[in-house]
């Protein structure tokens, strides 16, 4: 564990694709990720970044192609294995999906509830110090996630997810919605856990400040209706500064004109709900 | 053949696949979802449910009950009496009460009340993503979510039934006494003896039946849900619907074996039988 080699294949797509009640989301994509690297995803609203993630934890699966986890393929494991390998995961979701029923400390304890055999006095030790990492206060733990911003949600979100000191950590817009101090805590965040565990990420963001501040490695996908039949999906992937340098006109229209982009996919969001 | 009808012919076939593939779906879900139980319910998932599913419908239940009995009273009272019957009337209530309206009522009044709430409450919970973390955090959700409904629909609504059947015996009783000035004492003189232990444990047996349609329809209906606020009032719609439909079957093929089974069991019983002897 304590010195992982710099490209050992930690996850991994081969040609995978997944279509939803026959329209493409993701088509043919192949890449690596090595263990301990930090991965941004970036690309416009509704090009399948959120469903990328779900596909490296097997919360979907391909319908083509392959997706791997530490060698493995997740088709080829049994209900039990599968399990076993989503534990090595942590998930922050877009909309931090805390139990509603539940207090943010029983939110936030749940993986340690399930999976560990620490008594209760450790769990409330451990919790508070997830709670305290990501910028929150002890006060919030006996409110129920209803009760709480989008921003706290978040916050709350990743302290359930990082409390099982997971291998992998996917992030999906960890940063959205929050002020920009807050932002420079997660993204602080996001680079301590790195340097504290030997973590492989995968951030998925809109955000630049987020891009340059913790990504080794920078990939951008396009929505596939935005493709011609046999371009690749991925449209850019390399280090931040060869993301800033890059000479394709949609890359550097996203960096840049991001306003324009915006309005440019709320006309293709409006065409698509036409068409539906 | 012509064109139109084929096309015609073809969409019908397809929904009726649909239809199978639908309740292969919701067999599967099911065997699944009754699978867990080897594994007890997570600590802190019962109680709750069992708090909304049991203490919070009594009211509901409570009043059901008493008012199928009182209008049952009120419907059978003008024949009884112009047949100079009025003090066997509560016979006819008791039995209806206790054998059918009763445990059928209840549960549609459970249906419409825990069903498309629990619906409503899993659809939620589908769509913004708080089963797919119970899943990355390792847990079942089968098991997390779906087993402790089954379990305090299965428990909780035959004790709530025996309450809706108490209640409508009591609501009978009460207009034929009370309104018709029916005779007490004759009035439960007559009505004694004519429900047996035999009937008191169908209605008891039914509704465990009805508990672990609703409980699986709803959870079905709920999990399977369409994203968005229309998917989940879709999920509590077809929720009750469904959970309807079933319980008006089952409570006509589960009348029919007892009734046969009871002809097996007491053969020169008066009882009626049907189907095939
Ligand atoms: N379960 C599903 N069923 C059908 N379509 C889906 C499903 N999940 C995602 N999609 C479709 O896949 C596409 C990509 O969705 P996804 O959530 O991955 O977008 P995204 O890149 O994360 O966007 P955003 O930045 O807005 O979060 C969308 O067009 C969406 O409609
Ligand atoms: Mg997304």
């Amino acid at each position: 564990m304590d010195s992982p080699s710099a490209n050992q294949t930690f996850l991994s797509l081969q040609n995978a694709g997944i279509a939803f009640n026959g329209v493409d989301i993701l088509r043919n994509i192949n890449f690596d990720i090595p263990k301990g690297q930090t991965l941004v995803v970036i690309g416009e609203s509704g090009c399948g970044k959120t469903v990328l993630l779900k596909l490296l934890i097997s919360l979907l699966q391909a319908s083509t192609g392959k997706v791997l986890f530490d060698g493995q393929d997740w088709c080829a494991l049994d209900d039990k294995r599968t399990n076993d390998q989503r534990l090595r995961f942590g998930f922050l979701f877009q909309g931090a999906a805390l139990f509603d029923s539940l207090t943010v400390f029983d939110n936030v304890a749940f993986g340690l509830r399930a999976h560990s055999k620490c008594d209760e006095k450790e769990i409330e030790k451990l919790v508070l110090m997830r709670v305290k990492e990501v910028g929150m206060k002890e006060s919030v733990l006996g409110k129920k996630p209803a009760e709480l911003s989008g921003g706290m949600k978040k916050r709350i979100g990743l302290a359930r997810a990082l409390i099982l000191n997971p291998e992998v950590m996917l992030y999906d817009e960890p940063t959205t919605g929050l002020d920009p101090i807050m932002t420079d805590v997660i993204n602080e965040l996001i680079l301590q856990t790195r340097k504290t565990m030997p973590v492989t990420s995968i951030v998925v963001t809109h955000e630049m400040r987020t891009v340059t501040k913790v990504a080794d490695r920078v990939i951008m996908f396009s929505p596939l209706s935005r493709l011609k039949p046999n371009e690749p999906q991925v449209i850019f992937d390399g280090t931040t500064d060869q993301l800033f340098k890059t000479a394709d006109q949609r890359v550097q229209q996203f960096i840049h004109g991001e306003a324009k982009e915006r309005t440019q996919d709320s006309d293709h969001n409006a065409h698509r709900d036409e068409a539906s | 053949m012509s064109e139109a009808l084929r096309k015609e012919l073809r969409s019908a076939l397809n929904k009726v696949s649909q239809a199978f593939d639908g309740l292969g779906d919701f067999t599967i879900f099911s065997a699944l979802s009754l699978a867990t139980i080897f594994k007890k319910p997570s600590t802190g998932t019962m109680i709750p449910i069992c708090f909304r599913v049991g203490v919070q419908s009594v009211p509901v239940v409570a009043i059901t009950g008493m008012f199928i009995g009182m209008v049952m009273a009120i419907q059978v009272f003008s024949q009884f009496q112009s047949l100079g019957m009025a003090t066997q009337i509560g016979q006819i209530i008791n039995v209806s009460v206790i054998k059918e309206l009763g445990p059928v009522l209840a549960a549609t009044m459970l249906a419409g009340r825990i069903g498309s709430s629990m619906a409503a409450e899993l659809a939620t919970m589908r769509v913004t993503e708080q089963v797919d973390a119970l899943i990355c955090l390792g847990v079942n959700p089968l098991h997390y979510l779906v087993l402790p409904r089954v379990l305090a629909c299965v428990l909780l609504i035959p004790i709530l039934t025996v309450l809706a059947n108490f209640m409508g015996v009591f609501g009978g009783s009460m207009v034929c006494t009370e309104i018709f000035k029916v005779d007490p004492y004759h009035y439960w003189q007559n009505s004694r003896g004519h429900i047996q232990i035999w009937d008191l444990s169908v209605g008891l047996i039914k509704p465990i039946f009805f508990g672990a349609a609703i409980a699986l329809i709803s959870c079905h209906r709920g999990m399977n849900s369409r994203a968005g606020a229309e998917g989940v009032g879709k999920a509590a719609t077809s929720a009750f619907v469904w959970s309807f439909m079933s319980i008006l079957v089952l409570d006509f093929f589960l009348a029919l074996f007892f009734n046969n089974l009871h002809q097996a069991i007491w053969p020169d019983n008066s009882i009626k039988t049907f189907g095939p002897k």
